[in-house]
Order: C-alpha cells, then sequence, then structure tokens
C-alpha cells in the first residue's frame, strides 16, 4: 500500500540519517515525502531540472550555486541521504544540543559548517581560497545588472582588503570565519545597517513574517 | 562604507533552502494532502503499510465504493423513479386512497403535457402514483420552497422564479425545450388554474395549449360519499384541509386517461383548449363551464357585459339588415 516499493524508506535508514544528520524522526519523514514530490522522474534520486522546477528557488540569484551544492563532485543526479546532508546545514540549533558530548563530531548544522558551506558557494575550483574573480562572480550573481563593473570591482577589492590578514590577495577559511566574527559583533550602526538590508532583501522575496522561519515548521 | 558583507550569501541560502523544504507553488499541482488517509488509494502518496486493520478497512471501503455506490450513481435515474413511485405510494395510503385507473393504454407518455381537472392538491399525488411527472410551478419561500428545490435534485421539474412567471415566452420556451427532451418526464398542467369542486370542469387557459405540443387529458372524478377531496382554500389552509382528508373515510377516485390530442389546422388555442375540456367533462361526467376558475375571487369582466349588449344589439339592427342580406342574395342568384 506504499508508493514506489523500490524507494520506500525503512526504518534503519531512517535511524541513520537521524544520527547525521540530526533531524527527528518526524522531520525525516515529511523531508521524504517532499523528496518524492519533487522526483517526477521517479527513481530515487533528484537531478538540478527537478531543483529547478520550484520557482521561487529558480528565481533566487544564488539559485544555481545553492542547487550545485546538492550534488556531490562531478555527479548529476543527488540520493535522498545526499538531500538530508545538504538540509541539514540548515538546521536550526537546538538548546539541548549546545550541552552535548564535546567529543562527539562536529554537527553538520553547527556555526562552522554553515561557514563552510558558505565558503563554497564563492570557492567554486575547491582550491580553498576566494579569489578577487570569484567574489566577483557570485557579487555580480547576486546584484545582477544593477552595479556597473568599476563600482563591483572596488566592492570586492575593499572586501579583500578587509578580510585578507596574511597578504595574498585572496580569502582563506579561516579569514572567512574571522570576517563574519567581526560583523557578528554588532554595535548598534552595524546592527541597524543589517536589520535596513535584511528589510529590503525581505521585501524583493515578498516575505510574510510566517514563512520567515519555515524550517522550523518541521519541528 | 559599502554595505555588503561576505555573510550576505548565508540570507539567500536559507531562502533556498527553505524553498527546497516547502515552496507555495508545486505543491499546488498535485492532489492535495490530507491530514489523514481518507481510504482513497489516489491520495495515498506515501502511505505505507501501516496494519492489518487498516488494509481490511480499506477494502471493504473499495468494496462499498465499487460494488455499492458506483452502480447506484449510474443506475440513479431509473433508480429515482423508483424512489418516487414508492413515495408516492406510501403519501397515498395515509390518505387511504383508492384509485383506480382507466385506459392506462393511454398513460400519458414522455414526449408532451398532461393536463387534468383540479380539485385538490392531492390530485398530483393521484396521478403521480401511476407514473412519475415533471411538475410546473413558481418557486416559493420557506418550507414549500425546500421541498421544491429537493426534488429538483432528483428528477427536473419546472419551478419559476417570481420574476419569470411574468414573462410568458420565458415560460413557454422553458416548457417547449422539457417537453422536447424525451428523456424527460411529461408536464403537468391543471390549466383551470385553481380547485373546483369536482361537478363541473371550468375554462381552461390557453397557454399551455399554444405551445404546439401532444396534450394528454385526464379526468379525475372523486367519490363524494366517502370523503370531500375539494380544498376549499379561502375556507381553510391547507394543514386543515389535510386533517379533514385524512380523517374521512376514505378517498375514493377513477382516473381516466384519454387519448392524445394534438390541435388541428385553423383551429387557435381557445378552441382547442375548449375542446380538450369537453373531452374530459365527457369522461367524468362534469358540467362544462366557459366560466373562469379565477371568478373565486375575482370579478367578472366588463367585458363579457358588453358582449351581451353587442349581440342584443345585432339582434334588434341585424333582423331587418338580415332580410335585406337575404333579398340581396336571391336577387343575385336568380
Amino acid at each position: 500500500m506504499g508508493s514506489r516499493a523500490s524507494t520506500l524508506l525503512r526504518e534503519e535508514e531512517i535511524e541513520e540519517i537521524k544520527k547525521e544528520t540530526g533531524f527527528s524522526h518526524s522531520q525525516i519523514t515529511r523531508l521524504y515525502s517532499r523528496f518524492t514530490s519533487l522526483d517526477k522522474g521517479e527513481n530515487g534520486t533528484l537531478s538540478r531540472e527537478d531543483f529547478q522546477r520550484i520557482p521561487e528557488l529558480a528565481i533566487n540569484p544564488l539559485g544555481d550555486r545553492i542547487i550545485n551544492a546538492f550534488f556531490p563532485e562531478g555527479e548529476d543526479q543527488v540520493n535522498f541521504r545526499g538531500f538530508m546532508r545538504t538540509l541539514a546545514h540548515f538546521r536550526p540549533i537546538e538548546d539541548n544540543e549546545k550541552n552535548k558530548n564535546p567529543t562527539a563530531s562536529e554537527p553538520l548544522n553547527s556555526r562552522s559548517n554553515k561557514l563552510l558551506f558558505a565558503f563554497r558557494l564563492y570557492d567554486l575550483d575547491r582550491d580553498d581560497k576566494i579569489s578577487r574573480d570569484e567574489l566577483l562572480q557570485v557579487l555580480r550573481m547576486m546584484v545582477g545588472v544593477n552595479i556597473s563593473d568599476e563600482q563591483l570591482g572596488s566592492i570586492a577589492d575593499r572586501t579583500i582588503q578587509e578580510a585578507d590578514t596574511n597578504g595574498d590577495s585572496c580569502i582563506s577559511f579561516q579569514e572567512f570565519i574571522k570576517a563574519s566574527l567581526v560583523e557578528a559583533n554588532i554595535n548598534n550602526t552595524s546592527f541597524n545597517h543589517l536589520t535596513k538590508k535584511i528589510k529590503i532583501l525581505m521585501g524583493a522575496f515578498f516575505i510574510n513574517a510566517t514563512e520567515a522561519n519555515l524550517l522550523n515548521k518541521l519541528a | 562604507t559599502s554595505e555588503f558583507n561576505l555573510t550576505d550569501v548565508l540570507f539567500f541560502c536559507r531562502k533556498a533552502m527553505e524553498n527546497v523544504v516547502d515552496d507555495d507553488v508545486t505543491k499546488r499541482f498535485s492532489p492535495q494532502k490530507l491530514d489523514s488517509w481518507n481510504l482513497l488509494t489516489r491520495n495515498n502518496h506515501n502511505f505505507c503499510h501501516i496494519s492489518l486493520r487498516l488494509k481490511v478497512v480499506w477494502v471493504l471501503g473499495l468494496l462499498l465504493r465499487y460494488g455499492v455506490l458506483l452502480p447506484l450513481r449510474w443506475l440513479r435515474s431509473c433508480l429515482s423513479d423508483k424512489v418516487h413511485l414508492m413515495g408516492c405510494h406510501i403519501c397515498v395510503r395515509s390518505l387511504s386512497a383508492i384509485i383506480t385507473y382507466h385506459n392506462r393504454q393511454n398513460k400519458p407518455q414522455n414526449d408532451g403535457i398532461c393536463v387534468a381537472n383540479h380539485t385538490t392538491p392531492i390530485d398530483g399525488i393521484i396521478l403521480a402514483n401511476d407514473r412519475c411527472y415533471s411538475l410546473v410551478g413558481q418557486l416559493h419561500g420557506g418550507l414549500l420552497g425546500m421541498i421544491q428545490r429537493a426534488m429538483v435534485t432528483s428528477s427536473p421539474h419546472i419551478w419559476f422564479e417570481r420574476a419569470e412567471v411574468k414573462d410568458r415566452h420565458l415560460v413557454a420556451k422553458r416548457l417547449i425545450d422539457h417537453v422536447a427532451d424525451k428523456t424527460k418526464h411529461p408536464v403537468l398542467i391543471f390549466p383551470e388554474g385553481t380547485c373546483i369542486n369536482n361537478t363541473s370542469v371550468m375554462m381552461f387557459r390557453k397557454s399551455s395549449f399554444e405551445l404546439g405540443c401532444t396534450i394528454y387529458p385526464v379526468a379525475i372524478k372523486y367519490d363524494p360519499r366517502f370523503g370531500d377531496a375539494f380544498w376549499n382554500s379561502s375556507k381553510f389552509g391547507l394543514v386543515r384541509y389535510l386533517l379533514r382528508t385524512m380523517s374521512s373515510w376514505a378517498i375514493v377516485c377513477s382516473v381516466w386517461y384519454l387519448p392524445p390530442m394534438n390541435r388541428k389546422e385553423g383551429e387557435d388555442a381557445v378552441q382547442f383548449a375548449n375542446r380538450v375540456k369537453s373531452v374530459i367533462a365527457a369522461k367524468g361526467g362534469f358540467v362544462d363551464l366557459k366560466w373562469d376558475g379565477g371568478l373565486k375571487r375575482a370579478r367578472v369582466k366588463e367585458a363579457f357585459k358588453e358582449e351581451q349588449q353587442e349581440l342584443y344589439s345585432r339582434l334588434v339592427v341585424g333582423v331587418s339588415q338580415g332580410a335585406d342580406n337575404a333579398a340581396s342574395d336571391s336577387a343575385k342568384e336568380s
């Protein structure tokens, strides 16, 4: 009485995913249901087209890069495990996790893993450095045609200047983490800048308050 | 200072992940997800085997849907007729009505209008006891309106809104369309327009006879010894009438089905109506009157007095006129 017997989720699999990603049982079954509804080819894997079919994702400026993040190096299909692993980066950190066993391996949704995810969005060639070109590429994707090349170039230069500590004109992962911490050290003015920016960006995506934190709906 | 931060990408990431998990658009193009399964396989994308009990229930549901509900819906119209007849039988028994149908071979067919003399609202039940008819009338409010609307769901009746009643073309068109459809029941009309006490047949309104459809006349005669079926609407209302009827000895009546009639060449609607009326009167032993049943409540038209005056005038003036004409005619012939 189930659907597509060959791709049914078995209890053992659910347990494994739970251990690896930290999602609860019901969250995993709900996400599995979502996975199968996206899987139009009904072969147990998702392709890039399956993701592109989501209109709100297709209009995301970084949509292509983010979709790419789901797929392992050089592959065109992602199975449910891979799907969950990528999603796990954005699972909200729960309070009871903060006191977990410090010897256990770092959870997928830890702050540094989130930052690594963001870092990898820039670093296409996986050389563990964000070059000026790679930064410009992402900037161009986010702003579209609305900012001139010179202006964008100067933004990129300024960013690298501020973040680069070892003088190689590239941003390594450590420098990336440090730069994000700077932003996190919120003083009043930069916090206002941040909220203003978020409000503008939110407006562009037509978010309403209830939609804002969708992942929490699974809880 | 530039507003750009390296971690701005995280905003887009978060939005993208939210959309991967759930988006507003793609879920509209597949069946709606239900909170709890409604036992239809077409709705169970991700319901795996849960328990044997549920499977048994599902199988029972399947048998019910394919074995009972599906055939019922197919046979709806044929069953609906049977149900109606059964309902009428029950009504008839409750009135202790003893009905004798004569000349059943002339029973109205689906392609015409059935007309009968009108004595009581029960006439409809008496006739509907033998076959199903489509009723015509004005839509009421309240309980009667509710019943009317309920009736329409099972077989096509012709109910008019109050405003439409005035529009004769609309009424005529709807009737003609209904009669033209051979699958619909014959229309039942009482052309007298009001209840008469079953001793005479009064003027038939010509509107039903203008349509050019086949008319099936029916005569209904009640035996007054066992109970008075006549509803004197000016004296008491429907409820009291039913009480009186149900407390009589019985309602004994005879129904004669008369052969179908069509309008002849050169005959207008009024003449046709009168012809039908006289046939019914003859069969039922009623007095055939030209007077309008509406005279129960309204005054007679002045035009009739004027008609009398005109007739008399012709007599007075026309006697000499007639003699002159006869003389001139005979002069011409010779």
